[in-house]
């Protein structure tokens, strides 16, 4: 167990040094950019310029650069965005609720629909229902997140606000829960609904698929030769062994949103989370909210990748070290 | 005692002894019949190809039937609606009147589904874009199939330092999150004053170059891990053994007895690649990192028709509807083309 | 003689198919009776699975038709309800299958499968279950049971797994065990285990035998009576002796020709049965083993044999010849070299 967490841990800041480097080169070292001159902002005087080039070193050598951002980023932790000119680690902070509250949401939406339809799909095969359910979880998947942001917007502030089905949907933009709860819910419901429904129709076919395909197997046979009840082999033994594939699929997907993943979402909905964030600052070229972000974001991910294999560790035992 | 003769001394089969022709057929063969039965996914096929042939028929649609031209600014037009003219774009429509407002769908040829607030008609431009994501889609579909192919056929069949290398070299790509890596790609390349100057040739900012090449890079460790995993397996088997045997050198190993046999994996991951470029390209376009003006994509015009959605909502809603049916077609098609591949399905049959 | 426990009349199972109907087993008929071990022997696709298959109704396929009746201690299991078979399976009839890998879930360990048999049939104490699990591995020769009984299947080799499940089947004291193909999967070594294992467990628990195996070696030893299926029939019927010293059907003499004998004179060349099964979806007139048969005859190609008694009570067999040919054409295919020096 220890030499497993030691060996995710020194994995981990591998992966986010080598992330950083190559965002680092992809940003500062592309011929025909200028760093100096887009971090200092709009208009920049050439004084600022100046002061800008000394202080990260712009005129000495690229690892010489690198190692100065993280430093201000790190350690001194006063690396300051120079496209909000606010210091960068408060403005992750602070969005880093937003994304988790919208994130969070929709996965337990889309993990109860999923396991639902999936299981319903796998059930009902044979009958109407079946591709049915299919079919709406391939639209599902078809239809692009922002899209639909902007349509289930067009409908939900606009067109039908008055009735009083979507009368109560607060205008685009984020409460946080502790100023008020109520309004927090109502302003994440239909970004939760929108998140999940891409992932319902992914997992529920993955889902269905895996299902069907752990039907063949032998020791569902012998579980129905002991003289189980269908619904005792159906959940017991067939559902199971497939989430294993289920559960590790989601811990990474998960890990992705978390980390900044769901910035489409955040931008038509107005939720200023990380995500957003991403976006502005790797648009706008503000060096060192991307970086901030971008190790932000690799974090998530590879602890996320680290808690999956422990937890497919636990469900199926045959990766167990002896 | 009766004396008897068998029949023959030797055992010989008959056709109809065994009751009906042993015909062999190829599994590609079996794989196109099965396809061929599954209506669905035809149906689908046809929707993918009547898209493509609509869009690619663009120019058609715009000069000869609706008479706009979907990247020229209108401003100032004015068309004949019901025998009266009237101005492209309009007074405000909002209470106060304040504003210009783009007209709405006439539902006739011209300005079929309204003009957007450069004067455009939206519904040319919805062709002109299903042009340019499908050309974009389609050939970094298969621009990443291809590269993951070869990739994969040198790294799993030589393994050693050539696998460690490229399979180090895609986990390295895959590391950086598709919606991060393509950003960053897009917003670097794009805003290099001069588009992207490799020495010999530059591109233009607005070149449709520039997104393709990007998601055709992002999406080869997605291809190319499943193809490497299978030529492994294929490697250690006996008939690999057996054309060594024979005497076969490398490449015919790779392309005569490999290649063949990862074929299929690679057919069916196509069209949900072209399903997934297509999204990702819409996406870049939206955020307005993808195809740049004066080019039109799918995902520009949402974007466009963003500012225009509590008045004018056709604008952003033609073009999704447009994404969704080609990207559910060549779903539903890539299901039954996995379906042919690699039948397990137990459902009742007539 | 007593009522016997299980009693196959005319049993067909066919698959509808996009090819047509496939008729697995075409018309069968048999029966075990309490305590006698009954080995089933066949190549595949001659239907053996199936049929025991069928009588556990575990076909899931849901293009599959059934006809005839299965009656086990005078119900038949055709017509019963779903939770009436519920109850049969495992406590009443046990099935043990061919790969022990496969066939036990990876995720659950080897103790909580056998409980879960337990309380789905018996109502038992906290405990209990888990006791009488212990007692079950110590009995199928697991050493260590108490320890043994947490660990998951992929920690066992392959004899060991099979033992448990064995231990599976018989946690509840069925009546009729169905072995399908126990053996095969397993070294030859482990293999004598397993039949011996089986063979005292039978004696101690009582139960009879349904042993369905491709190999005539197999159930030498151990079966009362044999039944050989081809094609989705039976082609001869006996009991051990019968088959083994007076077999009457020519795939009889070819399934004996290709085992090897520690009693032959000198090492030869075994004897393979030339050619395919048949397609069992469009029967050819005649006898099925027919274009397979050196012994065949025109009246072989006309008329389909029957299923009777020729040569003693209770040995049957499918076949036109008559028993004088049978004798004389038979060493000639078992043994030649007896055959040469008679």
């Amino acid at each position: 167990m220890l030499t497993f967490v030691v060996r995710r841990l020194v994995g981990l800041v591998a992966v986010l040094l080598v992330l950083s480097v190559l965002v680092f080169l992809i940003f500062f070292a592309t011929p025909g950019i200028d760093p100096a001159r887009r971090m200092a902002g709009r208009n920049p005087s050439q004084q600022t310029i100046a002061q800008i080039r000394h202080e990260f070193g712009l005129d000495r050598s690229l690892p010489v650069q690198y190692v100065l951002m993280m430093k201000h980023l790190f350690v001194t932790r006063d690396l300051i965005s120079y496209g909000s000119q606010t210091k960068v680690i408060p403005e992750i902070t602070s969005a880093a609720p937003v994304t988790f509250s919208l994130v969070i949401g929709a996965a337990v939406l889309w993990v109860v629909f999923s396991i639902l339809v999936g299981l319903a799909a796998a059930v009902l095969r044979g009958t109407v229902l079946d591709p049915i359910l299919m079919i709406l979880a391939l639209i599902g998947i078809s239809v692009p997140v922002f899209w639909l942001g902007e349509v289930v917007n067009l409908f939900t502030q606009s067109r039908w606000h008055g009735f009083f089905l979507f009368s109560w949907v607060p205008p685009l933009g984020y409460t946080p829960l502790t100023q008020n709860p109520l309004k927090w819910f109502e302003g994440l419901v239909f970004p939760w609904l929108t998140l999940s429904v891409l992932y319902v129709g992914f997992y529920a076919r993955v889902l269905r698929a895996n299902l069907i395909e752990t039907e063949n197997e032998d020791y569902i046979r012998t579980a129905r030769a002991k003289g189980i009840s269908e619904r005792r082999v159906l959940l017991r033994h067939n559902l199971r062994t497939s989430m294993i594939t289920f559960v590790s699929l989601f811990g990474l997907d998960l890990g992705v949103l978390i980390g900044g993943g769901a910035l489409l979402t955040e931008v038509v909905f107005g939720l200023p989370g990380v995500g957003q964030l991403t976006y502005t600052s790797l648009s706008g070229l503000d060096l060192p909210v991307i970086l901030a972000t971008v190790i932000y974001g690799a974090f998530f991910i590879t602890i996320a990748s680290a808690l999956v294999d422990l937890l497919y560790a636990w469900l199926d035992p045959r990766v167990r070290p002896a | 005692m009766a004396v008897f003769e068998p029949e023959a001394e030797g055992i010989v089969l008959d056709a109809e002894e065994t009751g009906g022709d042993i015909v062999g057929r190829s599994p590609w063969a079996l794989a196109g019949r099965r396809l061929l039965r599954n209506r669905i996914s035809l149906a689908a096929l046809a929707l993918f190809l009547l898209i493509v042939i609509v869009s690619f028929g663009a120019p058609i649609y715009a000069h000869d039937i609706a008479h706009t031209d979907p990247f020229a600014s209108n401003v100032t037009g004015t068309i004949t609606l019901n025998g009266k003219t009237v101005d492209v774009i309009q007074q405000g429509t909002g209470p106060l009147g304040l504003g210009e407002t783009p007209i709405g769908p006439t539902w006739t040829f011209r300005y079929l589904l309204g003009s957007d607030n450069q004067g455009r008609d939206v519904a040319a431009r919805v062709l002109y874009g299903g042009r340019a994501s499908l050309i974009i889609g389609l050939s970094s579909a298969g621009l990443a199939c291809l590269l993951a192919l070869l990739f994969a056929l040198v790294a799993g069949f030589f393994g050693g330092l050539i696998d460690t290398v490229i399979s180090r070299l895609m986990d390295l790509i895959w590391a950086f999150p598709v919606y991060l890596l393509a950003i960053s790609l897009a917003t670097v390349l794009l805003t290099s004053a001069h588009g992207l100057n490799l020495g010999l040739f530059t591109l233009s900012a607005s070149s449709l170059w520039i997104p393709l090449l990007i998601i055709g890079l992002i999406y080869v460790p997605y291809v190319y891990r499943p193809i490497r995993g299978q030529v492994l397996s294929l490697r250690e088997k006996e008939f690999v053994e057996a054309a060594i045997a024979q005497g076969a050198g490398s490449f015919r190993l790779i392309f005569r007895e490999i290649l063949p046999n990862v074929l299929s994996t690679v057919i069916v991951l196509l069209p949900l690649m072209i399903a997934t470029t297509i999204l990702t390209e819409s996406a870049l376009s939206y955020l307005s990192i993808g195809v740049q003006a004066p080019q039109a994509s799918w995902g520009t015009i949402i974007q466009d028709g963003q500012a225009l959605l509590y008045t004018r909502p056709w604008v952003a809603i033609a073009p999704g509807i447009m994404i969704v049916l080609t990207v559910l077609a060549l779903n539903v098609f890539g299901d039954g083309l996995r379906d042919a591949l690699d039948p397990r399905s137990k459902v009742r049959t007539k | 003689m007593a009522e016997p426990l299980l009693s196959v009349k005319d049993l067909k199972v066919s698959f509808r198919t996009e090819d047509g109907l496939v008729r697995a087993v075409d018309g069968i008929s048999f029966t075990v009776h309490e305590g006698e071990v009954v080995g089933i022997v066949g190549e595949s696709g001659s239907g053996k699975s199936v049929t025991m298959m069928s009588v556990m109704r575990l076909i899931t396929d849901p293009n599959v038709i059934y006809e005839g009746s299965i009656v086990y201690k005078g119900r038949d299991l055709m017509g019963v309800s779903r939770d009436a078979m519920r109850e049969v399976r495992g406590e009443e009839i046990a099935m043990i299958f061919q790969d022990p890998m496969t066939s036990l879930n990876p995720v659950y360990t080897v103790g909580w499968q056998i409980e879960e048999q337990l309380n789905e049939h018996y109502d038992l104490q906290k405990g209990q279950a888990r006791r009488r699990a212990i007692e079950l591995l110590t009995q199928v020769g697991i050493p260590k049971p108490e320890q043994r009984i947490d660990d998951y299947p992929h920690q066992f080799s392959g004899g060991m797994r099979q033992r448990v499940m064995i231990a599976l089947a018989l946690s509840c004291n069925p009546d009729l065990l169905i072995a399908d193909e126990p053996t095969t999967a397993l070294d030859v070594t482990i293999q004598a285990q397993i039949l011996e294992l089986i063979k005292n467990l039978k004696r101690d628990f009582g139960s009879a035998v349904a042993l369905i195996t491709h190999d005539l070696g197999v159930v030498a030893d151990i079966a009362d009576r044999i039944l050989v299926m081809y094609a989705g029939r039976i082609v001869e019927e006996g009991n051990k002796e019968q088959i083994f010293y007076d077999p009457q059907h020519p795939y009889t003499w070819g399934l004996l020709g290709s085992i090897a004998r520690l009693d032959r004179p000198r090492a030869r060349r075994l004897t393979a049965i030339a050619g395919q099964p048949p397609s069992l979806i469009n029967r050819p007139q005649g006898c099925s083993f027919r274009p397979r048969c050196p012994q065949a005859f025109d009246r072989c190609r006309r008329e389909d044999p029957q299923l009777t008694a020729k040569v003693g009570d209770g040995h049957l067999d499918a076949c036109h010849l008559s028993v004088e040919d049978k004798r004389a054409r038979r060493d000639a295919t078992i043994n030649p070299e007896l055959a040469e020096t008679a």
